[in-house]
């Protein structure tokens, strides 16, 4: 092993690959930042330009992207409300808050630090476990992806759904339904395309996500212009706020970032899982973990609500390059792209990748943790920059957030129907938005529909239709017993509140 | 009888779920697949039941925690002027091109947000959409249809 770090380390420090992850990180930000497009469009944008260098080089270059869009999808999520990626949702509950607080240098000064440590922390674990690690991924069978999956459903809409649980369940099913559309994955079978060749391949995530954040958190902020209680909220320069974090909130983090780090790692691992479910997840965790006065502040401005999202989306992303490297299986949608870039430069990952390609392996564990310290060093002096996206004028900032959605979804397709289903789900979203039906639990069920589809369907072949698969296996009844814990406890909390 | 708007929109999602339901027993499956334990509608069929059940639940049982909306201090004008604007965005631009319905759109919109700094609305709209465009076509490589720049002689 420590020849091999002693290879990546000499292929990572080299002058190209140093320079490959630098701007990586500072265009994956700037990309990231802009709402509506995440590292998966802006990894896409790379590979044609990845083309022409070494594997090695052109891998590192969109490690740095990732990692890179990771961040600038936080600092939208904080400054506007904007995740530009499902990983980052969770940090919008918290970080927004803060920011129509004042703190807005504050929260994205927790961002980055948290970033920066739930990242480094992942980075150690996968430069010493990442043989290893692949075995516990193996471990889990098709019952445990797809009780996993309603697990983190049902905890997204425990805990986003801010007391309207019934709600948030709708918004999964209609998330869950949304992803239905187009051909089956097996047999592909037309489904709810009405005939309609634009719809044969499914509605596009990006579509989906511009829509219900972007484009409808522009339209409610005009929606709700005149309401007095939203103009109290908006944010100006002068509540801007320092950067520096006092004793206490140093205090909270160090406690959060650990188990944060390790909670991320581990769901980044498990292939189909990603930093959505390990933010959320950790969302849920360190609100359970922390005191009745900090459960509070929750979705209120919560340090510990919002380092725990951004530390496990970090290490998230550290650990979903597990199954990628060694097992050859992308663990998200984004090193789903990488795992196409990485074949088309006739590189097959999986165990052997260690023999054959060893600078390409340690070579991008590497980068992570360079790519890492660049992101702060490069981040937290910009912030008071950054943050100056605060000023701009509700006048410019909402035609731009419009512009900017309908450009994603036009170069990824270039037809008009897709402009106006992204115009009907923005509005549906905005009515939607206005009578707090929560729109992270949709997006998340999106995401995931098909994977649990596909695991149902595996699921029960295995079983011959029978649904004793939820509790056969001791993995899958243990996670199935923390979703009728987590339902029993929100049909708890409506019961008592009702008798308040 | 006050039937408050959470629940006319659960009605809706209810009444949908049971559009989605029906069209899902619809989807045509293989002949070998029909009795099989899985075949292409039996996910889709399990959420028309889940949207149905969530959705009568809501309707049904007392709100824990009413949402209050005050209609009246909504600004109905302006968001429907930017939705309609974007309609017409949607209709123009693969017909007059991506650079002058882009520009239009954006200058359009600043206006009907209330915006009369004609320096900024110039800047804002125009010269940063070339740019933006310069960026995407010139410098990524990524292919923009623009009539309009064509019959100018500017884009290839």
């Amino acid at each position: 092993m420590i020849e091999g770090i002693l290879i990546g380390l000499e292929t990572a420090f080299s002058l190209k690959n140093l320079m490959m992850v630098m701007i990586g990180c500072f265009s994956g930000t700037i990309i990231g930042m802009l709402p509506g497009l995440g590292p998966m469009t802006a990894i896409a944008l790379m590979i044609p330009i990845t083309y022409g260098f070494e594997p090695s080089t052109g891998l590192i270059l969109m490690a740095g992207v990732y990692y890179g869009a990771v961040f600038g999808g936080s600092t939208s999520s904080i400054l506007i409300n904007a995740p530009g990626i499902p990983g980052t949702v969770a940090t919008s509950f918290d970080g927004y808050p803060m920011a129509q607080q004042g703190k807005a240098g504050k929260a994205l000064a927790i961002a980055a630090y948290s970033s920066f440590a739930g990242g480094t922390i992942a980075a150690i674990f996968l430069l010493i476990a990442a043989p290893s690690l692949s075995k516990i991924s193996l471990a889990f069978r098709s019952p445990d992806y797809f009780g996993l999956m309603i697990l983190g459903l049902t905890a997204v809409s425990a805990f986003s759904a801010k007391g309207h649980f019934l709600k948030a369940m709708m918004m999964v099913v209609l998330g869950l339904m949304l992803a239905s559309v187009g051909q089956d994955t097996l047999s592909d079978i037309p489904r709810f395309t009405f005939q309609n060749m634009n719809l044969s391949d499914g509605i596009s995530f990006v579509l989906v996500v511009m829509a219900t954040f972007a484009m409808s958190e522009a339209l409610t902020i005009i929606f709700k212009a005149n309401d007095p209680a939203r103009v109290t909220k908006q944010i100006s320069l002068s509540e801007l706020g320092s950067i520096k974090l006092d004793k206490i909130e140093t205090k909270k983090m160090v406690t959060t970032i650990p188990r944060s780090s390790v909670l991320g790692f581990i769901i980044g691992v498990l292939p189909g899982a990603g930093s959505t479910i390990a933010s959320f997840l950790a969302y849920g965790m360190e609100r359970n973990f922390v005191n009745d006065e900090e459960k509070q502040k929750f979705g209120k401005g919560s340090v510990n609500g919002l380092a725990a999202p951004e530390t496990a989306n970090n290490a998230a992303c550290s650990g979903s390059f597990v199954p990628l490297l060694t097992l050859g299986i992308p663990g998200s949608g984004t090193t789903a792209v990488m795992l196409g870039a990485l074949l088309g430069f006739g590189i097959q990952p999986g165990p052997r990748l260690y023999q054959t390609n060893p600078e390409i392996f340690w070579s991008v564990i590497m980068s992570m943790y360079i790519g890492m310290v660049i992101l702060l060093i490069l981040n937290l002096p910009l912030i008071p920059y950054i943050a100056r996206v605060l000023a701009t004028p509700r006048t410019f900032l909402i035609p731009l957030i419009l512009f900017f959605s309908v450009t994603g979804i036009y170069l990824m397709s270039f037809n008009n129907f897709d402009i106006y289903l992204m115009i009907g789900i923005a509005v549906t979203a905005t009515i939607l938005r206005l009578y707090d039906f929560p729109m992270p639990p949709l997006i998340l069920a999106f995401v995931l529909g098909g994977l649990m589809e596909e695991n149902l369907r595996r699921s029960l072949l295995i079983s011959d239709g029978s649904w004793t698969f939820l509790w056969d296996r001791p993995l899958t009844f243990i996670i199935m017993l923390t979703i009728i814990t987590i339902v029993g406890w929100q049909v708890y909390k409506s019961f008592f509140q009702k008798k308040l | 009888m006050n039937i408050s708007p959470s629940k006319i929109i659960s009605l809706l999602f209810f009444i949908f779920s049971g559009f989605y339901l029906y069209y899902a027993h619809q989807i045509q499956v293989f002949t070998f697949d029909e009795n099989a334990a899985f075949n292409a509608k039996t996910f889709p069929i399990y959420l028309g039941y889940a949207g149905l059940v969530f959705s009568a639940l809501y309707v049904i049982l007392p709100e824990t925690k009413p949402s209050n909306v005050d209609l009246k201090v909504l600004d109905y004008k302006k968001t429907i002027l930017l939705i309609i604007l974007m309609i017409l965005y949607g209709i123009t631009i693969l017909r007059a091109g991506y650079f002058l319905s882009t520009s239009i759109f954006l200058v359009l919109s600043y206006l009907v947000l209330g915006e009369r700094k004609w320096r900024w609305i110039f800047t804002l709209s125009f010269p940063f959409v070339a740019l933006f465009m310069y960026l995407l076509h010139g410098l990524l490589n990524i292919y923009l249809r623009d009539p309009f720049l064509q019959y100018l002689g500017i884009m290839g």
